[in-house]
């Protein structure tokens, strides 16, 4: 009995262990069938073996890498350079760089012929590159060459089609098989099928066009640009219409559109589509089937309530009011509202599948707009609310961003188009196109630049992050931190030292006392690294036994006399910070000190301490100047002013040698526009510091240069150290005046060449903290600030 | 707009409790099912015996080895039949403990179909079914792996390697990650297990008709293929040679012409050597070093030409010729005798090239990464890995060929802090939610928020001050104060702006910083209602202030208790006001980490320094502060805090 026992016992023992050892597994998954399915799931099997398994390829293979005895590098180079067939162009097998090295970017236009008719839009983008820095009159300087032939519209129904370009092109001497040609197109093909033919053999040119598609686009050679309308501003521009951000959007409606509806041929899957989202309270998308003159042939049943809904909203009103906008393809894939919906903050939804987006190369749309599949039209409004609202606040800064960089005039669009590839390391001529004011058209520009020399262009980073990659000279540095604009971004902080930049233009020979007295003065800051004296006389300076000896270094350069020198971005110049001074400026160590501070926490303003204003005088209808006391301020003085030493270099390489020029013939000028160019940069206005006691007014500074005096300037106004134009009144308020009316001048002037004004107005002042508070003094950081 | 603030918090509460409630029943379902089968195996254990013994012997065995039998049987109908679906599952789980010598051989007819060459105008819109990836939020994109198999031709030789470790490596990390599905019907990406890493380790036409019968094929319709080494002898293709139609393809060395923007996928070159380099260890150092063996003899000229021009900052390494046997070739490098590590050598140097070689894509930028050295890379046309996602630019140096002879000027015109940061490859960013330069239009106005919680008079006084302010446009009031009815409508002073009460469902602090839909401004004034001492010149100036500085919090310090200030440095009182912008009430109820928000509430106190913990750790940027001074002559005249515009951050 025992024994059986034990059999039994031993058996349902084994039985049981059976079952669990074949049916453990089983009973496991069982337990987690009802809840947890989904972490039953069959994984990759691991491998008894995973460890003996072979590499996929031994290290030894790895570094041979293949046939030692291939083909010459340089034999390579030079096969793909002639054997490579247009449609599969690069920059380095289709584009000659050498043409670039010797003279540096330079874009050279055909000569206009005669009775050849040009669009009011071509015009506009040859104009802006013949503005440009780049533009030469020589084409055996040039590196790149741009058609006179308008090929804006290739749709051979349009009425401003160009015929027999083919022909024309070949009796060009330098066409050269379109090698190093750009070409400019905006519109291509036509009904049906509106393909990406231009209707002419563009060889190895490199086409800038809209509406491209991604699979005739050659990528690193082909530039794609927005579609932009002919009322499109030659330079400045609208700014965008974000003018507040709120927090979550309160905008009235999530998701519009309201446009054409093709019942028939290319595109009209999608627009014919779009109507099945509307639901009338958020999500607002309205169509029309009126259009082309045969639409009632094809009307269906909904076209007439639709139409009808069509007519009761307004464009503009669902643009200002939405917070995504559907930019859906036309017949082509580019379409106006794009630029329309990034000018209004509306973050674009684009369904246009295929399409290269502009200057892609460059821009992140990833941030700015959302991406959306054709095929997926149905469930682009739960993907758009599901957008957190942080998000959409960024979504929302992000198209305005790119839209001030790089869409919001002419010039823009063609000066990015151009900047994406640099010449090598020749410096940077003078580019207008970078500010709001001047120039999109440098975009084209920067984008084909930027390709030249890889190794020295702006990394994407730059391109998507505020002031834009136009504004960001790679020949100053490739370095984040040598810039005024990426600290907080990246952790920096601008250096702790300053170096102190006097213009001196007193009598040569001997050292005036107000010089003396600020260089001691300056010296005296912890935070001084060291002094530079741009001196502009004929007269050499003195000896450097008559310089006050100072515990920081002392440089002297030999200036030019011209004005604009002041802003030459000088080698000796080696800190983040410039404390610009004129010579006979009155300044104490704990007004720079205080100063110097404030400029740390706003590296990218100008931080000074006289200020002046502009104003709109209606009367005249143009900008006003004053030197008057007012609320409010938005110049900084140069002769007493911290700034980011980058300017120095904005101003000599980024702005047009025409405005250059401009301000070495005005008297006055070139510090308001030191001040109009990093406003335009930064958008945003200076900064007032305080001082222990007014700016000197008026201290008659006597001429000691040679050919010219300055006048006493106005109250407030910058202390004279320019000298005149020859012939310079001796009297003092005939000088005042003249210089006034001068800087009245050079202001609207300024405000024509950028299209816009670019200065803002401030209305506050920084005090240190306990500035004038009933402390005690030696609570106080900056006592004597408050000494009378 | 009573019980919005707390119909917040509970909600959140309910719904963590219910997560937890719902766990737990699944702890419990599994514990219930194994303690059912505990207690069948305990009665059958106690119920055996007793049962038995009333039976003959004879019997008795007969039983046991009947039921036994049917206990087998059970069990193995039970595994084969009761639970169809996871017979396929049961043999993946026993394969687990197979070797991959054991997978399932399946033979490829010769004149099995192959799929078309590869479709260099693939894009995501013609070339990828969409619908099987529809949009959820949540479980993202589903890839399915299809299981190992052996293939042979006709005449039983292997196509290719069945599987090479990186691919195994691969797939397992497919398959733990969260996108792994092994429902082939709810997979939107499908990767077959056929290994094509190696080019060189397979025969082409075999694997592209392995590929064509995959389950799913489908013309390669959504499969993706992994490959490193693509082309072979002697043009060297730069994409996969195998025939495999619309599928897309992750490789390393594409070329501009090959890569399908927005298709494919670059991906950089596994370097077996790359995981024995330790970071950080930096010797003598070189400027430039290039390391690799496989050079064209024209680029080692060229390279030796910048030797012998820049002396010892350059080092040109070739391979060794007098290696003693049984040192591998591959961990040395030599420069005339001498010898060297690889890939430790890769440390010594600030710059390493990267050449192309046959292919354009090398494993060697795996190994100079790894040592954080920083790559030159010369290749032209390359597509980097990842560059979709990735900037280069600040990781590496990208040289044309032709521009070879003026690699070292190039670099050595490099600031040397950017040559830190590219070792480093990473950098610290705050970014300001609000990056944006916009002055605000001064139409738009501020809200006023004022917090009471019972004094109704000097409530009153501050509410008829405030709404003197000639950009107010709508003041608020938060009824702190849950026992207590805010006073009738009639009794509230009159003003020319919107009157709104709030009743909060809690007295918390908290409640003025959250974002009221009573909000429209984009500018906020929160004001004790005992700060009676304010002129409206002063709030106006504040408001414009704030204008100006958009992102930062605008205030005031308490005028009359500065001293507290200074001598108790973290005794603040209450009076404490200022402009805020209202995006940053909308983070101090969404972002604010919980904790923090809890503490202000149980303290009643502090709610304001988090405020300013808050934004200075969001932007970056230090606080502004108004000074309210009437003995100031000019009203334009202000007081802003230079001094403590560090940079705060929090700190907890």
């Amino acid at each position: 009995m025992q024994t059986r026992k034990k059999y039994i016992f031993l058996t349902f023992l084994a039985s049981w262990l059976l079952l669990f050892f074949f049916g453990g597994d089983q009973l496991r998954r069982f337990a987690f069938f009802s809840g947890r399915k989904a972490e039953a799931r069959r994984s990759w099997p691991r491998w008894t073996d995973r460890s003996l398994l072979k590499s996929f390829a031994d290290p030894e293979e790895l570094q041979r890498d293949g046939d030692p005895s291939l083909l010459s590098p340089r034999e390579r180079r030079a096969a793909s350079l002639s054997g490579y067939r247009s449609s599969r162009c690069r920059m380095e097998t289709c584009f000659n760089i050498s043409r670039c090295e010797r003279h540096g970017f330079k874009v050279f236009t055909y000569p206009q012929e005669r009775g050849q008719p040009i669009s009011e839009t071509y015009s506009k983008i040859l104009s802006s590159i013949e503005r440009s820095r780049y533009h030469t009159l020589k084409p055996e300087e040039a590196c790149l060459f741009v058609l006179s032939i308008d090929t804006l519209d290739r749709d051979h129904l349009s009425g401003q089609y160009v015929r027999n370009v083919d022909e024309k092109i070949r009796g060009f001497p330098l066409w050269n098989g379109g090698r190093n040609h750009l070409i400019f197109n905006l519109y291509s093909g036509t009904w049906p099928s509106y393909t990406g033919d231009l209707g002419f053999d563009i060889g190895q040119a490199i086409l800038a066009k809209a509406s491209f598609d991604t699979q005739s686009f050659r990528p690193g050679f082909d530039v794609s640009i927005p579609l932009f309308p002919k009322e499109h501003p030659q330079r400045g521009g609208d700014r965008g219409w974000l003018h507040r951000d709120s927090v979550p959007p309160k905008k009235k409606y999530l998701l519009v559109f309201k446009g054409k509806r093709y019942l028939t041929g290319i595109g009209s899957g999608t627009r014919n589509a779009l109507h099945h989202i509307h639901n009338g309270k958020d999500i607002v998308s309205l169509t029309t089937c009126k259009h082309g003159k045969d639409w009632e042939k094809h009307k269906d049943t909904r076209c007439d309530k639709d139409n009808v809904d069509y007519e009761r909203f307004d464009y503009q009103e669902l643009l200002h009011n939405s917070t995504f906008c559907i930019v859906p393809r036309g017949r082509r894939l580019g379409s106006f509202r794009f630029l329309e919906a990034l000018q209004a903050a509306c973050i674009p939804v684009l369904l246009s599948d295929g399409w290269e987006l502009p200057f892609a190369e460059a821009i992140d749309w990833g941030k700015a707009a959302v991406v959306g599949s054709e095929r997926l039209l149905l469930q682009i409004p739960s993907a758009v609310r599901c957008i957190h609202p942080e998000r959409v606040l960024a979504f929302q800064q992000q198209t305005q961003l790119l839209w001030d960089a790089y869409f919001s005039s002419v010039d823009k669009i063609v000066h990015t188009t151009l900047e994406v590839s640099p010449p090598p390391r020749t410096p940077l001529p003078s580019c207008r196109g970078r500010s709001r004011g001047l120039g999109a058209s440098l975009c084209l520009w920067q984008i084909i630049k930027d390709r030249l020399s890889p190794h020295r262009s702006r990394s994407r980073f730059l391109w998507n992050a505020l002031p834009g990659g136009l504004l960001v000279l790679p020949d100053f540095s490739t370095h984040l931190g040598d810039f005024p604009f990426y600290y907080l971004h990246h952790g920096y902080s601008p250096s702790k030292k300053f170096t102190a930049f006097i213009r001196a233009v007193s009598q040569a020979g001997s050292l005036s006392q107000p010089i003396l007295r600020l260089i001691q003065a300056v010296s005296g800051s912890q935070h001084c690294a060291q002094i530079v004296v741009l001196w502009s006389c004929e007269k050499p300076p003195p000896p450097s036994w008559k310089w006050p000896q100072s515990s920081v270094p002392l440089t002297i350069i030999q200036g030019r006399r011209k004005l604009s020198d002041r802003f030459f971005p000088f080698g000796a110049i080696q800190t983040d910070a410039v404390l610009s001074l004129d010579e006979d400026t009155n300044l104490s160590t704990s007004e720079v000190d205080f100063a110097f501070s404030v400029w740390r926490s706003f590296p990218e303003r100008i931080v000074g301490f006289p200020t002046q204003s502009h104003f709109w005088d209606p009367e005249q209808g143009r900008w006003g100047y004053t030197s008057k006391w007012t609320n409010e301020l938005s110049i900084v003085l140069t002769a007493a002013a911290f700034y980011h030493r980058y300017y120095h270099s904005l101003f000599t390489e980024y702005l047009p040698a025409g405005l250059r020029e401009l301000v070495d013939g005005l008297a006055a000028c070139e510090d308001i526009l030191m001040n109009v160019l990093v406003a335009a940069v930064t958008k945003l206005p200076p900064i007032k510091v305080t001082q222990r006691k007014q700016h000197k007014e008026g201290v008659a500074q006597q001429a000691g240069c040679s050919d010219g005096a300055a006048g006493t300037p106005q109250p407030g106004q910058r202390s004279p150290s320019a000298p005149q134009p020859a012939a310079a009144a001796r009297a003092e308020g005939t000088a005042g005046s003249r210089r006034f009316s001068q800087r009245q001048d050079c202001l609207s002037q300024l405000a024509d060449w950028f299209g816009y004004m670019p200065l803002v107005s401030s209305q506050l002042r920084l005090d240190p903290v306990l500035f004038k508070d009933q402390v005690s003094v030696l609570r106080k950081k900056y006592p004597s600030l408050e000494k009378p | 707009m009573d019980g919005e603030v707390p119909s917040i918090l509970p909600a959140g509460r309910v719904r963590r409790v219910t997560e937890r409630l719902a766990a737990e029943r699944h702890r419990t379902a599994g514990q219930e099912i194994i303690d059912a089968i505990m207690c069948a195996s305990a009665k059958y254990n106690t119920r055996g015996p007793a049962l038995i013994p009333r039976m003959k012997t004879k019997h008795r065995i007969y039983y046991i080895t009947l039921f036994s039998i049917v206990l087998l049987g059970l069990i193995a109908t039970g595994m084969f039949q009761f639970w169809p679906h996871s017979i396929e599952s049961s043999s993946d789980w026993t394969i687990e403990k197979r070797s991959v010598h054991d997978v399932p051989v399946v033979k490829l007819p010769a004149d099995s179909p192959i799929p078309e060459r590869g479709d260099l105008s693939c894009r995501m819109h013609t070339c990828f079914d969409v619908y099987r990836c529809g949009f959820n939020p949540k479980n993202k994109i589903k890839v399915y792996i299809y299981s190992l198999k052996k293939y042979v031709d006709e005449y039983g030789t292997l196509v290719s390697n069945t599987i090479s470790r990186e691919y195994n490596e691969l797939l397992t990390a497919i398959s733990d990650s969260e996108f792994y599905t092994d429902d082939v019907n709810r997979a939107c990406l499908f990767v077959p297990s056929i290994d094509v890493l190696n080019q060189n380790a397979l025969r082409i036409k075999e694997t592209a008709q392995a590929l064509a019968q995959l389950s799913r094929w489908d013309r390669g319709t959504n499969h993706l293929l992994f490959n490193m080494l693509p082309g072979g002898p002697p043009d060297y293709n730069t994409a996969l040679d195998v025939p495999r139609d619309r599928a897309l393809l992750a490789g390393g060395g594409f070329s501009t012409w090959t890569y399908r923007q927005g298709y494919d996928v670059s991906i950089p070159v596994y370097s077996p050597l790359s995981g024995e380099v330790d970071l950080p260890e930096r010797g003598p150092g070189y400027f430039i070093l290039s390391s690799q063996m496989a050079l064209h003899p024209e680029y080692r000229l060229e390279l030796e030409a910048l030797q012998a021009e820049n002396g010892d900052s350059v080092l040109v390494l070739d391979k060794c010729t007098n290696l003693s046997d049984g040192v591998p070739a591959v961990r040395k490098r030599c420069y005339k005798n001498q010898v060297f590590d690889y890939p430790q050598v890769l440390q010594e140097s600030t710059f390493c090239v990267v050449l192309r070689g046959a292919r354009l894509g090398q494993a060697v930028l795996s190994d100079v990464l790894q040592a954080g050295c920083v790559p030159v890379i010369i290749a032209d046309s390359y597509i980097l890995p990842f560059s979709e996602v990735l900037d280069w630019k600040r990781a590496s140096v990208v040289i044309p060929e032709e521009k070879m002879p003026e690699m070292y000027s190039i670099l050595q015109s490099i600031p040397q802090r950017q040559i830190e940061e590219m070792q480093r490859q990473k950098w610290s960013s705050v970014s300001n939610p609000l990056f944006l330069p916009l002055i605000p239009p001064q139409s738009q106005g501020f809200t006023a928020v004022v917090l009471t919680y019972d004094r109704v008079e000097s409530l009153f006084r501050v509410i008829t001050e405030v709404s003197k302010v000639p950009s107010l446009s709508k003041l608020l009031v938060v009824w702190n104060n849950q026992n207590k009815n805010p006073p009738e409508d009639s009794l509230w002073p009159k003003i020319r702006v919107p009157l709104k009460v709030v009743r909060t469902a809690e007295n918390k602090l908290s409640n003025r910083f959250f974002p009221y839909d009573e909000i429209e401004t984009e500018a906020v004034l929160a004001i004790d209602d005992d700060i009676i001492m304010l002129t409206s010149d002063e709030l106006q100036f504040g408001y414009e202030v704030w204008r100006e500085f958009p992102d930062r919090l605008v205030g005031y310090p308490g005028r009359l208790h500065l001293w507290d200030h200074e001598m108790n440095k973290w005794k603040y009182e209450s009076e404490w006001t200022n402009e805020v912008s209202m995006y940053f009430n909308y983070l101090y109820t969404y972002k604010m980490p919980g904790d923090i928000k809890n503490w202000v509430d149980a303290h009643m106190n502090c709610e304001d320094i988090a405020m300013n913990f808050l934004v200075a750790n969001v932007t970056g940027k230090s606080v502004i502060k108004v000074t309210p001074r009437k003995k100031f002559k000019c009203p334009e005249c202000t007081a802003i805090d230079g001094l403590s515009l560090d940079q705060t951050h929090m700190v907890e």
